[in-house]
Order: C-alpha cells, then sequence, then structure tokens
C-alpha cells in the first residue's frame, strides 16, 4: 500500500517538476505511437473501405483473418519482425532493430489488423439506404465512399483510439524491436518493465500513471477533432438561424 | 422518354421483375400500383439505374443505358429518385440538400441559393441549420424532396413518397409532386399502394402483380375495367363470376348469375359467358320495404347483411343477395338507415356501373 501511495506522490513530484528523464520517456512513447497510429489509420482507413464496398471471393474469409489478427500477442509480432529487420533477416539492410523507427513499423504491424476489422465494422453500420441515396443523387463511387467515410467517422474514430491503445500500451514489441535502450528506445512500458524488476515500485506506478495521462490527453484530442465544430454553426450564410 | 424494354431482375431464384415492357412519356404522372412485394421498389430502382436488369434494357430518350459506369452515372444524374424511407446523413437539413449540386460540380455561390429555394418549396426554410437526423419522418421526406428537386432533374422517382406519413404532410408532398409536374414539366414515376392517391395524382396507373405489369391505363380503365379478377380484387371491385348473357337488345344486356338477373349495358352477345364488376361505392343500400319503389336504379337485389368493416370515413357492407355484394357507405347513412348485420336490405345497382367482361376461364 505505502509503494502505491509513494508512487502516486512520485508522479505527482516527477509531472509537476517536469523530469527531463520522465519528459524524454513520455515524448518518445508518444511519437512513436502516434506515428504508428497515423500510418496505421492511413493503411487502415482506405484498405477498410476497399474491403467493404467490394464484393470479391474469399472476402468473409479475410475479415475472419483480420478479426484473428486482433489477439495476435505483441510478442509474436516482435518475433517476426525481429526475425525479418536483424542484420541477418531479409530486411536486415533497412538498419531498423533497436530504433526507433523500428519500433514504429512493429506497432504498426500490431494495431493495422485492429484498426482495418473496426474500420469494416463501422462502414457496414451504415445502412445500405444511404449508400443507395447517395448513389440516386449522382455520386461517384469515390465520392460515395468518402461520404460514408464522414457519416461512420465517430465509429472510424472509435478504432483509430483504440489502435493507439494497444501501441501505447504494449510491451513486447517494445522491448524485442527497440531493446529498452536509455535515452534512444526506452519508452513508458520498457521503464515500467525495467524498473519493476529493479524493484522500484513507486517510480513504475509513477510511469504507469503518466502512461494513462498521456492517452488521455491524445484521446481527448483526437475527440475534439473529429467532432469539430458543431453542425448548427455549419449554415448557409444568409440562411435563417436554426 | 422511360422506355423499359423486356426487363427482367432476379435476385438468385427468385424472379423479382418478369418480363415487362413499358413506355412512359416526357412530362407525364406514371405511378406503379400493386400488393406489398409486386416489384414496385424493383422496378423504380432498375429505371433509376441503382441495380443492372437481369435481362432487357431501359432507354432514356432513346439511349441504352446499359453501358459502363460512367455512362450510367451521366444518365442516373438525370434523374433523382425519393426513396420510402427516406435516409438523411448526419448532417444540416441544408447540407444533406446540396449533395446532388455538390457532386455534380455546381460552384459553391449556385449550390447555396438553390438549396435555399428548394428549401423555400417545401416550406423548411427555417430549418436550414438543423441536423437533419433530428427530423420528424415528414419533415425527413420534404428534405428528400428538396434534395431530389435541387437537381432540376428530368425524371423524378418516388418510392411511396407518402406512406406512414399523416394525411397533412401527404397532402402537403402530393401537392408538391403535382407542383413540380405542372411548373417543371418533370416526367413522374411513382409508386404507392394507396390507390386513391394513384387515381388523384397519376396520369396513367400501371398494376403490378408477382412482379408482372398486367395492366396499364388511365385511372378510369383500371378501377373500372380491371383486366381480370386478380386486379379487381387489388382495386377494391366485387367480381362476380359465373354470368351469361341471355338477351342483348341494342347493347342494352340482361345477364343471368345464378337465379339473379342484371341489367347492364354491354355489345356482348346473348349466350356469352362473362365477368362482372361492381365498384362499391356504385351500389346503394336501402332497408327492404322501404318505400322507394319507383328509382332509375334498374338492378333491385334483395339480401342480409353479412358483414360490416369500417374503413376510415366509411363502413363496408357485404350483402348476401344470392352471391356476395359489397357497397362502401358512409358511416352517417349507416346510422341514418339503422343498418346492422342480420338485416334485409336491398343493394342497387344502376346498369351502367355494372362492367361487363368475355369470361375467359
Amino acid at each position: 500500500m505505502d509503494e502505491i501511495t509513494q508512487g502516486i506522490a512520485q508522479a505527482f513530484d516527477l509531472i509537476v517538476t517536469l523530469n527531463p528523464d520522465m519528459l524524454e520517456i513520455a515524448a518518445l512513447s508518444l511519437y512513436i505511437s502516434l506515428s504508428a497510429t497515423i500510418i496505421a489509420a492511413i493503411i487502415a482507413i482506405p484498405a477498410g473501405g476497399l474491403i467493404h464496398f467490394h464484393e470479391f471471393r474469399g472476402k468473409q474469409a479475410l475479415i475472419v483473418i483480420i478479426q484473428t489478427l486482433y489477439s495476435v500477442p505483441t510478442v509474436v509480432v516482435g518475433l517476426f519482425l525481429y526475425l525479418l529487420i536483424s542484420k541477418s533477416g531479409p530486411l536486415g539492410v533497412l538498419g531498423l532493430l533497436f530504433t526507433p523507427q523500428g519500433m514504429i513499423l512493429g506497432q504498426t504491424v500490431l494495431i493495422v489488423p485492429i484498426m482495418l476489422g473496426l474500420v469494416i465494422s463501422a462502414l457496414s453500420g451504415i445502412d445500405k439506404s444511404i449508400s443507395d441515396t447517395l448513389v440516386s443523387l449522382g455520386a461517384t463511387s469515390f465520392q460515395k465512399i468518402l461520404e460514408i467515410l464522414k457519416e461512420a467517422r465517430y465509429a472510424i474514430l472509435s478504432a483509430v483510439v483504440l489502435g493507439f491503445g494497444r501501441a501505447i500500451a504494449e510491451v513486447g514489441v517494445a522491448m524485442m524491436i527497440g531493446g529498452n535502450i536509455r535515452g534512444h528506445t526506452r519508452v513508458l512500458t520498457t521503464a515500467i518493465t525495467l524498473e519493476t524488476g529493479m524493484g522500484d515500485f513507486g517510480l513504475s506506478i509513477a510511469l504507469g500513471i503518466i502512461l494513462l495521462s498521456v492517452a488521455l490527453v491524445v484521446v481527448i484530442v483526437l475527440n475534439i477533432i473529429t467532432s469539430g465544430f458543431p453542425p448548427e454553426s455549419r449554415q448557409i450564410p444568409g440562411g435563417p438561424s436554426g | 422518354m422511360i422506355r423499359i424494354e423486356s426487363l427482367t431482375k432476379n435476385f438468385g431464384s427468385a424472379e423479382t421483375i418478369k418480363e415487362t415492357s413499358l413506355e412512359i412519356q416526357a412530362g407525364e404522372i406514371f405511378t406503379f400500383i400493386g400488393p406489398s412485394g409486386s416489384g414496385k421498389t424493383t422496378l423504380l430502382r432498375l429505371i433509376d439505374l441503382l441495380d443492372r436488369p437481369t435481362t432487357g434494357t431501359v432507354y432514356f430518350n432513346g439511349q441504352d443505358t446499359g453501358g459502363n459506369e460512367n455512362e450510367r452515372l451521366a444518365f442516373r444524374r438525370r434523374m433523382a429518385m425519393v426513396f420510402q424511407k427516406p435516409a438523411v446523413l448526419n448532417t444540416t437539413v441544408a447540407e444533406n440538400v446540396s449533395f446532388g449540386l455538390k457532386f455534380r460540380g455546381v460552384p459553391e455561390e449556385e449550390t447555396q441559393k438553390r438549396v435555399i429555394a428548394a428549401l423555400g418549396l417545401v416550406g423548411l426554410s427555417e430549418f436550414a441549420g438543423r441536423r437533419a437526423v433530428t427530423l420528424s419522418g415528414g419533415e425527413m421526406q420534404r428534405v428528400a424532396l428538396a434534395r431530389a428537386i435541387v437537381t432540376e432533374p428530368e425524371v423524378l422517382l418516388l418510392d411511396e413518397p407518402t406512406a406512414n406519413l399523416d394525411p397533412v404532410s401527404s397532402d402537403l408532398i402530393e401537392n408538391l409532386i403535382r407542383g413540380i409536374n405542372r411548373k417543371s414539366g418533370t416526367t413522374i414515376i411513382m409508386s404507392t399502394h394507396d390507390m386513391i392517391q394513384g387515381q388523384r395524382l397519376a396520369d396513367r396507373i400501371g398494376v403490378l402483380m408477382n412482379g408482372r405489369l398486367v395492366q396499364v391505363g388511365t385511372a378510369e380503365e383500371i378501377f373500372y375495367q380491371p383486366a381480370g379478377r386478380e386486379i379487381a380484387r387489388f382495386v377494391g371491385i366485387d367480381a362476380i363470376t359465373g354470368g351469361i348473357v341471355t338477351e342483348n337488345r341494342g347493347g342494352h344486356a340482361l345477364i343471368r348469375v345464378k337465379d339473379l338477373c342484371f341489367e347492364a349495358l354491354t355489345g356482348l352477345p346473348a349466350g356469352q359467358q362473362v365477368i362482372l364488376y361492381i365498384r362499391p361505392e356504385e351500389v346503394t343500400v336501402s332497408p327492404a320495404g322501404s318505400s322507394s319503389s319507383r328509382t332509375s336504379v334498374r338492378n333491385q337485389l334483395a339480401g342480409r347483411i353479412t358483414k360490416m368493416v369500417p374503413s376510415g370515413p366509411f363502413i363496408r357492407i357485404t350483402i348476401d343477395c344470392g352471391i356476395p355484394i359489397t357497397a362502401l357507405i358512409t358511416r352517417r347513412s349507416c346510422t341514418e338507415l339503422g343498418l346492422s348485420a342480420g338485416i334485409m336490405v336491398v343493394a342497387g345497382v344502376k346498369a351502367t356501373a355494372v362492367h361487363v367482361f368475355p369470361f375467359e376461364g
């Protein structure tokens, strides 16, 4: 109990004093996970649209595979990527092992399936009558997909937020691909693992609280960005107010 | 304007539209009527090029619309469709109405002007900034109509535009449809299961039964000369079979059905087996023994009331005169005449109200 109280006090102290080590670790965590989230979103949203809006043989099987990959263990992704990007691996020449870029790649691979699956679910949740309406109004295929993506924006945001959550909270890829090198690839989760192993529970709890705080801030910002301005403020100029 | 030729549409093994051909003229209001599941929506979707037919062709101004998606898009942009359940996007009413113009690349300033005008036309000017998903069913239907007409379509397709709406909203939508047709000369193709609406609005009516277009004609033709028992039943007419013309003097015929004898106007010769159609609203009812002995109504059939079914402001009365005859009378008349099930009455049918057709098996 003492350790928990001590941890909370230490977290408060680290945050208030803007501890440079803590800031560096938190900033790196944020950089890696946000980068992975953005790249994964850039891949998953259009790919989800492609899969949802096109009929092809094996579509259902593909969706089942994607959903199965939601629960792939992070260490399995770490191991797979390690073999790919280690010096003797086929992508060894890229020199990604034990670099933040390698960690971004790993987290991207980890969260693309969950984001992709949830984007497909989000699009499936849009009634077919919306699609028919857009087509009958003269939308091209591209215009239709764009409007439906906009219509599903809140559910897609949830997919992105969930992807970010999985990325910032994972430890397997960060540890195996990043190597937990101080000042280079040490992120909040690997730091917590290290400090716990060294018996410094107070600092581990403090880092855990900081991890949750970082996640909270990102989720709030993402929500604000996606919600945008309230629809009531988007009136036709000169039109009567609603 | 629109010509469909040998059109069929199958969903799996189900034949939703059976070989159908039809020509709809420019500026016409054409209405499809038919029971639920008869294929009205499928046919409208085929005309709007939302679905491809299994076989057959839709021609737009004489041009084949069966080309690639880009060609079909160009034709589709000359039409607009309002669905039975209007889908609105989760944004403002004004933005919902502007979609068609945005897709066509109409400049922003012109879009705004046209959206404001369209909303004014459907009486929703003050709703421009409201979120569309918060509107009532009737308001959403008006938004859907504004969204369709703002693109100034040559052909406007309406699928059950007033289904599930209250009478006031229905009236408003009907007036708008009529107004759009008269002012802009827009060809209107609609479906309805409300036959009265079909009668009120349509220049011509097509009756769909089980995916087949079984009769096309004016309201007068459909409602007084149905081409078969199924259509007669659907449009609410009693079909009396088993008749035979016993005598015909210059078009004034006597027709025997069981023990009854009807007088009717027809050119069919004596000996011809016939089917008779009588519209319930053309049947009068008077209590048996009332003193209206002198009347121009040629057919006076005594019988007992077997069933009385309320139908809005009317009551549908079935009278067993040896054969069942149905009359549609107002509730007020019913009360004044003291009609109730089980009492004897006389059903009166003018000779001109008995529509006679050859019986073909």
